[in-house]
């Protein structure tokens, strides 16, 4: 099997975060931690994302654009909530626009708690999360493999 | 006739790899110009196993077939330079590749790709002129449009041209997109457009899309490589160095400097191309009427 976890891309959006834990994702692609090191690449794109970060608690309003942009990457994928407020609602957790963490809306797969998360806890998040990228294309061969045999069967 | 055939196989294989490397390269100094470790070498190969590899999401089916003939005529036009044959038809192969490309961004009917892929045309209008003109001052030099007559020349082309040669150089930021005439796509993230003229490719698609630009980045240094090469084989290899040192600057300009707006580039573009190679080729034709390379 091929070998992806070299190639993560990464989408970035934004909840309802303060912009704290925003600022830690961008600086995890500036020189100082350089995430490009490990192929990671920020692209706008859901189409040609691997790995979906978001950041801050999901809102009634903001669930529908978080489940689209979940839709709309190919698989394999993987999700990561970055900071405590994406990981279950943090301090925002009883106001009553808030619905809960990313996983109230779409399976997620790795959780970096922080507030703000650190670029460094970051990074390790990423490269975790790119590990079950890898599990994730076996999972996808293995569906197209079903679906051949179920279509010629 | 065999090494003909021979430089085109040879063309058609190695150019994804040569095309690769250098993109590889771009990566890597630019990490080093900003005081990064940068990714591996390697780094453009491991990207498009992984496009290959991904789930096929397609809003519209024809861009897969758009984007395989972008492809495919693009591998023409570097193979009927390196088969030797006329340099204005490659160039006109050149165009029609250019509009699959529009045609695959437009198909999407997202606004950021319609947005991309009209930029990409008043950039193909910024660059075909000088384009042109490359050819023009080819033929009054070797008297022959013939890649094979204008290659294996008595003397280097750049001799007789240097004018053409700047202005070609120049345009070749805007046929690679790079800054500050990045304006269609960008290879940075956190655009206002988001990734423009790719955006609404992923997967096989975009795999498709940066094979095509390997292939066409290839193909624009080997005609850069004509205004170096004659008969001796020392000048293939001041070819290969100038073509190195030319990607060098191509990629310490990228990393100086921010994109300009889309009517300053069509100016700066016709100004140099008028400037630098209309003159040139304007005294070229008054000093000598018959130059037989």
């Amino acid at each position: 099997m091929y070998n992806i976890k070299r190639s993560p891309w990464v989408l970035h959006y934004d909840g309802s975060s303060c912009n704290g834990c925003d600022i830690e994702v961008l600086a995890c692609l500036t020189p100082v931690y350089d995430a490009e090191r490990f192929g990671i690449v920020n692209t706008g794109d859901p189409m040609q994302a691997d790995i979906l970060l978001i950041t801050g608690g999901i809102n009634s309003q903001n669930a529908a654009v978080v489940k689209q942009l979940y839709e709309q990457m190919p698989r394999p994928k993987v999700v990561a909530a970055i900071g405590v407020c994406a990981c279950t609602g943090g301090v925002f957790k009883d106001c009553y626009n808030i619905l809960g963490g990313v996983d109230k809306v779409i399976p997620v797969d790795v959780y970096v708690p922080g507030c703000a998360a650190r670029p460094q806890a970051i990074i390790d998040g990423i490269v975790k999360a790119c590990d079950i990228f890898q599990q994730r294309l076996a999972e996808h061969e293995q569906m197209i493999k079903k679906n051949k045999t179920a279509k010629e069967g | 006739m065999k090494t003909k055939i021979i430089s085109v196989i040879a063309y058609i294989i190695l150019a994804p790899i040569i095309g690769g490397l250098l993109d590889g390269i771009d990566r890597k100094i630019s990490a080093r110009m900003q005081r990064r470790v940068g990714p591996p070498l390697l780094q453009p190969f491991y990207d498009l196993g992984k496009l290959f590899n991904k789930q096929v999401i397609v809003v519209r089916s024809s861009q897969s077939f758009l984007l395989l003939c972008y492809l495919i005529f693009m591998i023409i036009t570097g193979a009927m330079l390196y088969a030797g044959v006329d340099l204005l038809m490659c160039m006109f192969v050149l165009s029609t590749a250019a509009m699959f490309l529009y045609f695959a961004a437009c198909v999407t009917s997202s606004p950021y790709s319609t947005i991309g892929a009209s930029r990409e045309l008043i950039q193909i209008m910024a660059y075909e002129p000088a384009v042109l003109l490359t050819c023009v001052g080819f033929y009054l030099v070797s008297g022959s449009f013939e890649v094979s007559d204008i290659a294996f020349g008595k003397f280097s082309d750049i001799i007789y041209l240097p004018g053409v040669f700047l202005a070609y150089i120049f345009i070749l930021t805007i046929k690679m997109r790079k800054s500050p005439f990045d304006i269609s796509t960008s290879h940075h993230p956190n655009q206002e457009i988001v990734k423009g003229i790719t955006s609404e490719m992923g997967a096989r698609n975009l795999a498709f899309f940066t094979l095509t630009e390997w292939y066409e980045n290839v193909f624009l240094l080997s005609v850069l490589a004509l205004f170096i090469t004659n008969r001796s084989p020392v000048s293939f290899l001041a070819a290969v160095i100038v073509i190195l040192v030319v990607y060098f600057l191509e990629i310490l300009i990228d990393n100086c400097s921010a994109r300009i707006k889309y009517f300053d580039m069509v100016k700066l573009a016709w100004a140099v191309t008028v400037v630098l190679a209309g003159s040139n080729i304007w005294i070229l034709m008054l000093v000598k009427q018959n130059i037989v390379n």
